[in-house]
């Protein structure tokens, strides 16, 4: 089994007109979606991300607010998956509510190390 | 603090503590506690100043569960919490909606009963599963449990302690077991709400209030394992018979010194009908089921006395009947006792005699001084004052109870006179 990183970018988080409700009913849909993955034991965790940020740059370190991307672009949150290949990854993935509202799931495959 | 705002602390003690368990797991079941101890502290300070809330449950419901999610973000990175909801508890996206889920009045009234069961865990000693239940489940304080069982904050302590030491190590399923386990551990459960009725019933007088409390709690939560499907069981419903008719007649054991009346000499219109009537619900309901049960035996017996209008118009022929199933099936020289009293009425006080000194492996009943107290009282019907007084005499050796010791110097006495 491999692990995955799901990033989420975009989606609710690049639309943050909506009615309370609306919101509520959208977070439903992915502690729903999530829960079904703990069932099947692919749940590893995971954390939804507020809108600000900081930024620290290269070896100057300097810091600086943001990210200022293009709203599609903004993270707004990350999970970890089990799952045997991309495939099966991507499959997982295609289920996330995200894509209600066009947002974009990047899959990153975790890197395994042994020493 | 208002008894209104007591009362409500004590009940949903219970209910929080076990929905409380059911999401951060068996191992936290001291987290659990102290979560609920917070949360009623901080009603009592709040409340002081503000007022009791409009709906102070679910005020006390809200507090709780916003401890909760407190309490599991900070610890979660050391302790592990109840393994089927686990991950979802470390997830932000996650954590809230399904702690609120959890918080449901449905999933509540499961987590009681799987609560009931968890304390009444084989692997914990009757006095220990006792203990337990009156902490976790009916929300009393240590110094009140320790009132209740006539011994010392310390010796509770170390009962509840060797407990949650059993919880602790994970052994123990939270859940309410089906099939084969629900009949096995179902026993565990009654003959512990038992053993707790049976010492509020038993050690009650006039003044001591808790132990009326302790008959109260044993009844509450028997009658809760009636209205879950699963748990209604006949032999639920006839131990809830049983203790529904042993309480109808709380009011008539002693007169107004606190000595202790017996059956014969009860006034049987202080009996509570409506309790009689309701324990002769549960009665019929367990007379339904196929099964028959040590507990249905003894509603069957308590329903015959009960059901008489007087002492006199008992009818002890089934009553006879009834122990001799009864000392079948459950062999026990205390039932061979009782059923020797049945005898006495229902044939004559000779055999009765007989029976009694017949009694196999009767040294079991040397420290059990209802034993020569019966003879005592057989001997003294059929007359024989001499043998009579000293079976009474060694019968007060063995006795504890103030009140024993006085009814059977009054018997002694009756004894003298009748000389």
């Amino acid at each position: 089994m491999k692990e995955f990183l799901l990033l989420f970018r975009g989606g609710d988080a690049a639309n943050p007109n909506r009615s309370p409700e609306q919101m509520q009913q959208h977070m439903m849909k992915w502690k729903a979606w999530m829960e079904k993955l703990a069932q099947m034991d692919k749940f590893n965790g995971g954390q939804p991300l507020t809108q600000e940020g900081k930024v620290i740059w290269g070896s100057a370190k300097k810091v600086t607010d943001g990210p200022f991307v293009e709203g599609k672009e903004v993270v707004g949150g990350y999970i970890v998956i089990r799952a045997k290949d991309y495939n099966d990854a991507i499959e997982i993935s295609k289920g996330c509510p995200i894509f209600e509202h066009d947002g974009i799931v990047e899959v990153r495959e975790i890197d395994q190390r042994n020493m | 603090m208002p008894q209104t705002v007591d009362h409500l602390f004590r009940h949903e003690y219970g209910r929080l503590v076990s929905v409380l368990t059911r999401i951060f797991g068996t191992e936290n079941i001291q987290l659990a506690e102290d979560v609920v101890q917070d949360t009623l502290v901080k009603a009592l300070e709040q409340w002081k100043i503000g007022g009791i809330p409009e709906n102070p449950q679910a005020w006390l419901f809200t507090v709780a569960r916003n401890k909760a999610l407190d309490v599991i973000r900070r610890e979660k990175i050391h302790r592990k919490f109840a393994s089927d909801i686990s991950p979802l508890l470390k997830s932000e996206y996650t954590l809230a909606p399904t702690v609120k889920e959890l918080f449901s009045e449905n999933e509540i009234k499961d987590d009681v009963l799987r609560m009931m069961f968890a304390c009444c865990h084989p692997a914990l000693p009757p006095e220990s599963q006792v203990a337990l239940i009156l902490k976790t489940l009916c929300g009393f304080s240590i110094e009140e449990i320790a009132n209740g069982f006539i011994t010392n904050d310390e010796t509770i302590h170390k009962r509840l302690y060797r407990a949650k030491q059993q919880f602790r190590t994970g052994d123990v399923q939270f859940e309410i077991p089906s099939g084969d386990q629900l009949l096995q551990r179902i026993d565990n459960v009654l003959a512990a709400l038992y053993l707790l009725f049976n010492e509020g019933f038993h050690s009650s007088s006039h003044e001591k209030v808790i132990r009326k409390d302790l008959i109260t709690e044993a009844t509450r939560l028997c009658f809760l394992l009636t209205e879950h499907e699963q748990t209604n069981l006949g032999c639920v419903k006839a131990l809830l018979a049983l203790m529904l008719f042993h309480s109808a007649r709380l009011e008539s054991r002693l007169d107004k010194d606190d000595h202790l009346l017996l059956l014969e000499k009860q006034d049987r219109s202080l009996w509570d009908r409506e309790l009689i009537n309701a324990g002769t619900v549960f009665f019929e309901g367990a007379m339904e089921d196929d099964s028959m049960s040590w507990y249905h035996l003894q509603a069957a017996i308590v329903f015959q006395h009960v059901s008489a209008s007087s002492f006199e118009k008992t009818d002890w022929n089934i009553i006879l009947e009834l122990y001799d199933l009864l000392c079948r099936r459950y062999p026990s020289p205390v039932a061979l006792l009782n059923r020797a009293v049945a005898i006495s009425y229902a044939k004559d006080i000779h055999s009765a005699i007989e029976a009694i000194h017949s009694i196999p492996e009767i040294e079991k009943l040397n420290g059990y001084y209802l034993m020569p107290a019966t003879l005592g009282e057989l001997h003294f019907r059929k007359n024989d004052f001499v043998l009579a007084k000293k079976y009474f005499q060694d019968a007060i050796a063995l006795t504890h109870s103030g009140a024993e010791k006085k009814l059977l110097e009054e018997k002694i006495s009756k004894c003298d006179v009748a000389q």
